[in-house]
C-alpha cells in the first residue's frame, strides 16, 4: 500500500499554473527522488503535501488521509526539512531543536545528542550567527531525531559540505533500514542516484519521467574523454555516440548509457592511455528529453 | 602609510549619503518641523506674559522638572518656554536618530557581510566607519543649522539669533555625542542589535539620571550628557560651554571608535557574546510559549512605557485647575459640565489617548504572526502537529492579554501618580473603570487584525491607518468640531465617556460582539487560505 499518493494535482496562483496534473507515489520503506530544476514545482508540491498550500484540483493522500483536511494528524508521523531554513535569530540552535522535536511528539534525547555530534553543530549559538549550512543542520537534527514514518526533505544538502553530505546520506540510509519512507527533492542527479530507489522528474509543473534509475537509463548519457596511442577510427559510424570533438588531451564525446559496452570495446583496440568519464547531469537528461522541444515559459 | 587607512572615505560617504538620502531627510525635516510648530502654537495659546506665568506655575513641580529639566521659571518667555518643554525631548530623539543611522552603517553592514565585500576592495581599514560618521556628522550639522535658522526666522521677540543657533547646536551636538557612543558600541558588541541596545541604554540612563539629579542635586546632573542640554539655558543665559563639552566628548568617542576598529578583526567584538542555552526550557516547547518568548522584550518595554505614560499624565492632574483656566485651546477640547471636577472632566480625553496607545502593543503582537509567516518560520510549526487554529489562537490570546495588561498598567500608573498630587486622592475604581471601558474597543481592533490576517494577509498594515484615524478623529475631533458620525467610524467613538457621560453597558457589549465576529471570521479565513510569503 502506498504511503503517499498524489493524483492529478494541480495548483494555480491566480492565473498562473504552478502544478499541472502531478502524479506521485511513495511506498513504505522506499526512498523517492523528486528531481527537477529550480522553479519546476518541487517545493510547491511539497507544500501541498504538508497542507501549507491548498490544492486547486486533484487528490493528495498521505497515510491514506487527506493532506489538507487531516494535516495535523498526518504531521504527527512526518518530519520535514525545508530547502530554505529560516530560524528565529534570538533563539539558540539547541532551543530550536528541542522545540521542533517536542512539536513532533516524540522525544529521544540520546538520538538528539548523537546527531548534534555527528553533524558537528554547536547548539549553544544563536541562530542569527549560523550559516545556511548550520541552519540546515538544525532542521536535519530535529527531523532525524524524531520518530516519523515519512521524511520529506526539500533540497536538504544545498548548504552542506561534502563531509556533512555524507553524514546526511548515512542518516537517510539509516531510516530506510528502519522501514521508513523518504521523499528527497533535489536538483542534483548524482545525489539522488546514491540514495533513491525510484525517481520522479518534474519540469514546469509536470512530471515528465518516473521510474527506477535503471529504467531511466535510456535517457542518460555519459561524457567521456579518451586518449589513445593510435588515432581512433570509426567512432562516427557507431550507434549512440554524440558530440564528438577533438582536443589536445584527446577525443571527447557523449555516449548513450545503453551503448557504453560497445563503445569501450571499440576504442580499446587503439591502446587507451587516458580514460575519463563524467556522470550524466540533470541538464543532459533534460536536454535529451527535450531534444528539439521548445521551452514554454518559466514556472515556479 | 597612515593615510591608507582612510582611502576612499570621501567616496564611501557619498555612497552612504546616496543610500540614506531619504532616511536622513525624513529624520532631519520632521525633527525641524516639530521644533518649529511648537513656538508658533505657544504664541497662539499663551499670548500674554500672565498666561505664560500661570503655565510656569504648573511646571514648578518635581514631576515636571524630572520630565523636561529645570528652567528659569521667573523669566518664562516664549523662548524659555519652548526650550524648557521641547529641547530635551527633541535632543533625545536626535540622539536616537544618530544611534540608528550609525548602527546601520557600522555593525549592521558588518554583520550582514556587506562590509567584508567593501573591505576586499581598495578602501582603507577605517574608511567605512569614518564615512558613516562623516555622513551622520553632516546630518547633525544640517539639523543644527536648519533648527537654529528656522527658529530665528519665526520672528518671535524672545527668540533671538544667538539663542536660536544655540537651540539648534544643542540638538546637533546631542546627535554627534550619540553617534560617537554608537560608533564605540559598534566596535564592542558583536551584533547590531547589541550595538543599538547598549546605545539606547546609554540614552535612557542619561535621561533617567538627569531626571533624578535635576530634582535632587542639580550639580550631579552635569554627569549626564542630556543634563548638558538643559544646562545650555537656551534663550535665557545662552551658555555655550555645554555644547563645547559635548563636541569635545564626541571627538573623544570618534577617536576611541577608530582606535578600537583598528585593533580588532572584522566580524569580532570586544564583548564576546556568551554561549546561549543548549536546551529549550519546557516553557518554550509550545506554540504559545514560542510566541511569548519571541515578543518578551517588546512586551516588557511596552509595559514599562505604558506605566510611565500613565504616571506622567497622573503627575500633572494636581495642577489641572490652574492649567485649564489659562489654556484656551484645551478648554475648547473639553466639554464643560457642571458638578464635575476638572480631573473627572479631563479623564475621558486622557483615556482616549492612553487606550489608543495601549492598542499598539496588542496589534503588534497579533501582526507578529503575519511577520513570522512572511519570514517562512511558521512553516516549521505547521509542518509539525500544530493546527492553524492552535497557532492563530496562541497569538490571539497573547494579543488580548497584552491589551488588558497594557491598559491596566497605564491606569495603575495614572492612579498611583495622580492620587499623590490631587487633593483628597483619586478613586482607583473610577480610574480603572474608565480605562477598562475602552477594552472592548481594543478588542474590535484586535478582531479586525485577526480578520485581516485570515482573509487579506497582504493588507495587515491597514490596521495602523485605522488606529491613526481613530487618534486624529477622537483626540482632535473636539477641536475641529467634527460631526459625530466621523468619530463613530472608530470603535473608540462608541465608548461612553465615563464619568462625564452616563455609563451604559450596551455599546460595550455590542463592541465585544463585533470583535468576536471579526475574530471568528479571521480564524475561518486562516484555516482556508494558503500560507504565503
Amino acid at each position: 500500500m502506498s504511503l503517499l499518493k498524489v493524483t492529478n494535482l494541480t495548483k494555480k496562483f491566480g492565473k498562473f499554473t504552478a502544478l499541472d496534473g502531478v502524479n506521485l507515489e511513495l511506498d513504505k520503506g522506499e526512498v523517492l527522488g523528486f528531481i527537477g530544476p529550480n522553479g519546476a514545482g518541487k517545493s510547491t508540491t511539497i507544500r501541498v503535501l504538508l497542507g501549507i498550500l491548498k490544492s486547486t484540483g486533484g487528490e493528495v493522500k498521505v497515510f491514506n488521509k487527506d493532506a489538507w483536511q487531516d494535516a495535523v494528524d498526518i504531521h504527527k508521523r512526518v518530519a520535514y526539512v525545508p530547502g530554505d531554513v529560516n530560524l528565529w535569530p534570538n533563539l539558540t540552535g539547541g532551543e530550536v531543536i528541542d522545540l521542533f522535536i517536542k512539536l513532533n511528539g516524540t522525544v529521544n534525547k540520546a538520538k538528539r545528542e548523537e546527531l548534534i555530534g555527528k553533524f558537528d553543530l554547536d547548539p549553544s549559538k544563536k541562530c542569527r550567527a549560523y550559516s545556511k549550512g548550520n541552519r540546515q543542520k538544525v532542521a536535519l537534527v530535529a527531523a532525524f531525531s524524531s520518530d516519523a514514518d515519512l521524511f520529506i526533505l526539500d533540497e536538504p544538502t544545498s548548504g552542506l559540505d561534502p563531509l556533512m553530505e555524507k553524514v546526511f546520506q548515512e542518516c537517510v540510509m539509516d531510516v530506510k533500514r528502519q522501514g521508513k519512507s523518504v521523499l528527497l527533492s533535489s536538483h542534483i542527479l548524482s545525489e539522488v542516484e546514491k540514495l533513491c530507489d525510484r525517481v520522479s522528474i518534474i519540469r514546469q509543473g509536470k512530471i515528465i519521467e518516473s521510474g527506477t534509475l535503471s529504467e531511466l537509463r535510456h535517457l542518460t548519457r555519459t561524457q567521456m574523454l579518451v586518449d589513445t596511442m593510435r588515432p581512433i577510427t570509426g567512432l562516427n559510424e557507431m550507434q549512440g555516440i554524440h558530440k564528438i570533438e577533438e582536443s589536445k588531451q584527446g577525443v571527447t564525446f557523449q555516449v548513450d548509457t545503453m551503448q557504453i559496452d560497445e563503445v569501450i570495446k571499440h576504442i580499446s583496440q587503439f591502446g587507451i592511455t587516458r580514460l575519463e568519464s563524467a556522470p550524466p547531469t540533470l541538464e543532459d537528461l533534460f536536454m535529451r528529453h527535450y531534444e528539439g522541444a521548445k521551452d514554454t515559459g518559466g514556472v515556479r | 602609510m597612515e593615510g591608507n587607512h582612510f582611502a576612499k572615505t570621501a567616496y564611501l560617504s557619498k555612497f552612504i549619503l546616496r543610500l540614506d538620502r531619504m532616511r536622513i531627510s525624513i529624520w532631519v525635516l520632521s525633527l525641524t518641523f516639530f521644533t518649529l510648530i511648537v513656538p508658533s502654537a505657544f504664541k497662539e495659546m499663551y499670548s500674554s506674559q500672565q498666561e505664560r506665568d500661570a503655565m510656569a506655575q504648573t511646571m514648578a513641580n518635581p514631576a515636571m522638572t524630572a520630565m523636561t529639566g529645570p528652567a528659569d521659571l521667573s523669566n518664562y518667555t516664549l523662548g524659555v518656554m519652548t526650550a524648557h518643554q521641547m529641547l530635551l525631548m527633541t535632543a533625545a530623539v536626535a540622539g536616537l536618530m544618530s544611534i540608528l543611522l550609525v548602527a546601520r552603517h557600522t555593525r549592521a553592514d558588518e554583520e550582514d557581510g556587506r562590509l567584508e565585500l567593501l573591505r576586499s576592495l581598495p578602501v582603507g581599514r577605517l574608511s567605512y566607519l569614518n564615512a558613516a560618521l562623516l555622513v551622520v556628522t553632516a546630518a547633525c550639522v544640517g539639523l543644527a543649522l536648519l533648527n537654529g535658522i528656522g527658529l530665528y526666522s519665526l520672528g518671535i521677540e524672545s527668540m533671538d539669533l544667538e539663542g536660536s543657533l544655540l537651540y539648534g547646536a544643542a540638538l546637533g551636538a546631542t546627535g554627534l555625542f550619540f553617534a560617537g557612543v554608537t560608533a564605540v558600541f559598534a566596535q564592542l558588541s558583536e551584533s547590531s542589535r547589541g550595538a543599538i541596545g547598549y546605545s539606547i541604554a546609554v540614552l535612557l540612563i542619561s535621561y533617567l539620571f538627569r531626571a533624578i539629579t535635576d530634582v535632587s542635586s542639580d550639580a550631579l546632573s552635569w554627569i549626564s550628557p542630556l543634563g548638558w542640554v538643559t544646562k545650555a539655558e537656551v534663550y535665557d543665559d545662552n551658555n555655550w560651554w555645554p555644547i563645547v563639552l559635548m563636541i569635545a566628548a564626541s571627538i573623544v568617542l570618534y577617536a576611541a571608535a577608530n582606535y578600537l576598529n583598528a585593533i580588532r578583526d572584522l566580524g569580532r567584538g570586544f564583548l564576546a557574546s556568551k554561549p546561549g542555552k543548549k536546551h529549550a526550557s519546557p516553557f518554550l516547547q509550545s506554540p504559545i510559549g514560542l510566541a511569548l518568548r519571541l515578543q518578551k522584550t517588546g512586551i516588557i518595554s511596552w509595559a514599562i512605557g505604558m506605566y510611565v505614560l500613565g504616571a506622567s499624565y497622573g503627575s500633572v492632574l494636581g495642577d489641572l485647575e490652574s492649567f485649564f483656566s489659562q489654556n484656551e485651546m484645551l478648554k475648547q477640547l473639553l466639554q464643560q459640565e457642571e458638578g464635575i471636577t476638572m480631573v473627572e472632566q479631563f479623564l475621558p480625553m486622557l483615556m482616549i489617548v492612553i487606550s489608543l496607545l495601549a492598542t499598539i502593543p496588542p496589534l503588534m503582537a497579533m501582526n507578529k504572526l503575519r511577520g513570522e509567516e512572511k519570514k517562512e518560520r511558521i512553516v516549521h510549526l505547521l509542518s509539525r502537529s500544530v493546527s492553524r487554529t492552535e497557532l492563530l489562537g496562541a497569538y490571539f490570546i497573547i494579543s488580548v492579554m497584552n491589551g488588558f495588561v497594557m491598559i491596566s498598567l497605564a491606569a495603575l500608573g495614572l492612579w498611583s501618580a495622580g492620587t499623590a498630587v490631587v487633593e483628597g486622592g483619586l478613586s482607583f475604581a473610577m480610574i480603572f473603570g474608565a480605562a477598562l471601558s475602552y477594552f472592548p474597543a481594543m478588542l474590535v481592533m484586535i478582531g479586525l487584525a485577526v480578520f485581516l490576517i485570515g482573509f487579506l494577509p497582504k493588507f495587515t498594515g491597514f490596521i495602523w491607518m485605522y488606529v491613526l484615524y481613530s487618534f486624529i478623529v477622537l483626540y482632535l475631533g473636539g477641536l475641529f468640531q467634527f460631526s459625530d458620525w466621523i468619530g463613530r467610524i472608530s470603535p473608540f467613538g462608541h465608548v461612553p465617556q465615563a464619568p462625564i457621560e452616563e455609563f451604559s453597558i450596551i455599546p460595550l457589549l455590542l463592541l465585544c460582539l463585533v470583535a468576536g465576529v471579526l475574530a471568528a471570521a479571521g480564524f475561518i479565513g486562516f484555516n482556508k487560505r494558503d500560507i504565503e510569503h
